[in-house]
């Protein structure tokens, strides 16, 4: 597949959060407002997209050679985890104001499954180095659109009279599921097969 | 504070702290394998198995596992019961293993497993904590059921179980196969099920705390009645 198809696939057509349910604890959650949403997403970007060229390289150069591939899960959540410390640590010491954009976001990424998801799919897909880091950077930039979508929307229904029981999650819910319909007309064949 | 007993341990999982509906944790899967009730329920047992087995393990090693790395020592713990799972699967039943795909292996993030070992686990004993994951792992397992079970009668017209004997494994349900609501089985229907089912049990809460309220009300006023 070329990069554009990667891009495209991964952004619009699979984007992680509408179509695929990779990291949804974190989007219901930092999508109440505009800032923490900018930071999250681009902190996720950054993760994946690394995540996803370090854990080809320990996949291709370590697991397959020693044919220990059914390690894979302990050993990409292990690399992730340090990962994402040694990004925190890094950005902390080379780039203050960097950190405190982004820095309590940072732990949380460790358990969201888009990370994880990202490197199990580029394996699972036989990508290269390159295509995977491809992957990671579209995943990821598809992450950050649908978030700052969603968080204007939800700034703005704070002022809008929504129904007891609505409040909160059940709300955002829904505006998701629109916008998840919305987000299907990526997919023409899926079109074609909804209106017969 | 009183201790709850051993039934209530097991039991709080179930309704009161529902993980899905309740504290919404361990999303994406739920969201992503709802598709078919068999899936959710093959789902469910994975995660059955492997929260008994990280609370077994961070409960038994408590009082050994350091607090500074504490979360890498849980997250070994629960990767290998997840491989485990995953490796079992692919075994015993390819074809589930397949339309799972990769939430078998993303189970190691889900936040419930973690969630408990770090709220519950590791500070509770053995008994309790396997409890506590026996229950929270039946409540995650019926909520999916339920999401499944919406999904797939909408959206298909069918509900799949396993194949026994003579029968195939898949119910048809008369009008609806013939006519699904196609949307309920793609991404969109399964947010707006989850969005609709929260705002449900939101409602039912509400309901019964005023239901409470109501007769603690008509408590407080019957004796003046009395002695008027």
């Amino acid at each position: 597949m070329t990069y554009v198809g990667i891009i495209i696939t991964f952004v619009f057509i699979n984007n992680f959060l509408l179509s695929q349910f990779l990291g949804l604890c974190p989007f219901i959650g930092v999508s109440k407002n505009m800032g923490p949403a900018i930071g999250m997403g681009f902190a996720v970007i950054f993760v994946m997209s690394l995540a996803s060229l370090i854990t080809w390289m320990i996949y291709a150069w370590i697991l397959i050679p020693l044919g220990i591939t059914y390690l894979q899960t302990i050993t990409f959540i292990l690399v992730i985890a340090g990962l994402v410390q040694l990004v925190e640590m890094a950005i902390q010491k080379t780039a203050p104001p960097l950190y405190k954009a982004l820095g309590i976001y940072l732990p949380l990424i460790t358990t969201n499954c888009a990370v994880l998801g990202i490197a199990l799919i580029a394996v699972r897909s036989n990508y290269g180095a390159m295509e995977s880091f491809v992957a990671g950077i579209s995943a990821g930039g598809g992450f950050l659109l649908v978030l700052l979508l969603m968080a204007s929307i939800r700034e703005k229904l704070d002022t809008e009279w929504i129904p007891k029981v609505f409040k909160g999650e059940p709300i955002a819910f829904v505006t998701a599921g629109l916008m998840a319909l919305a987000f299907m007309a990526f997919d023409k064949a899926l079109l074609r097969n909804l209106i017969g | 504070m009183k201790e709850p007993s051993i039934i209530e341990e097991f039991l709080k999982g179930i309704y009161r702290e529902n993980p899905i509906f309740v504290i919404v944790l361990g999303l994406c899967p739920t969201l992503a394998v709802s598709t078919q009730v068999v899936n959710a329920l093959g789902m469910g047992a994975g995660v059955i198995f492997v929260l008994l087995g990280s609370n077994f393990f961070v409960s038994l090693l408590r009082n050994f596992i350091p607090e500074k790395i504490r979360i890498p020592a849980y997250i070994v713990i629960i990767a290998s019961f997840v491989t485990v799972v995953d490796l079992f699967m692919q075994a015993y039943s390819p074809s589930l293993s397949k339309s799972l795909g990769v939430f078998v292996q993303l189970i190691v993030v889900n936040c419930i497993i973690l969630g408990r070992a770090e709220a519950f686990a590791k500070k509770n004993t053995v008994a309790r904590s396997v409890l506590d994951g026996l229950g929270m792992g039946v409540g995650f397992t019926l909520a999916l059921i339920l999401i499944a079970l919406i999904r797939e009668v909408l959206g298909a017209g069918t509900i799949t179980l396993f194949p026994m004997g003579s029968f195939s494994g898949v119910i048809k349900i008369p009008i609806l196969v013939s006519a699904p609501v196609r949307v309920m089985g793609l991404a969109a229907g399964a947010l707006l099920v989850i969005g609709y089912l929260k705002a449900f049990f939101n409602w039912l809460d509400v309901k019964g705390k005023e239901k409470k309220i109501n007769s603690r009300i008509r408590k407080s006023q019957s004796p003046q009645k009395v002695s008027v």
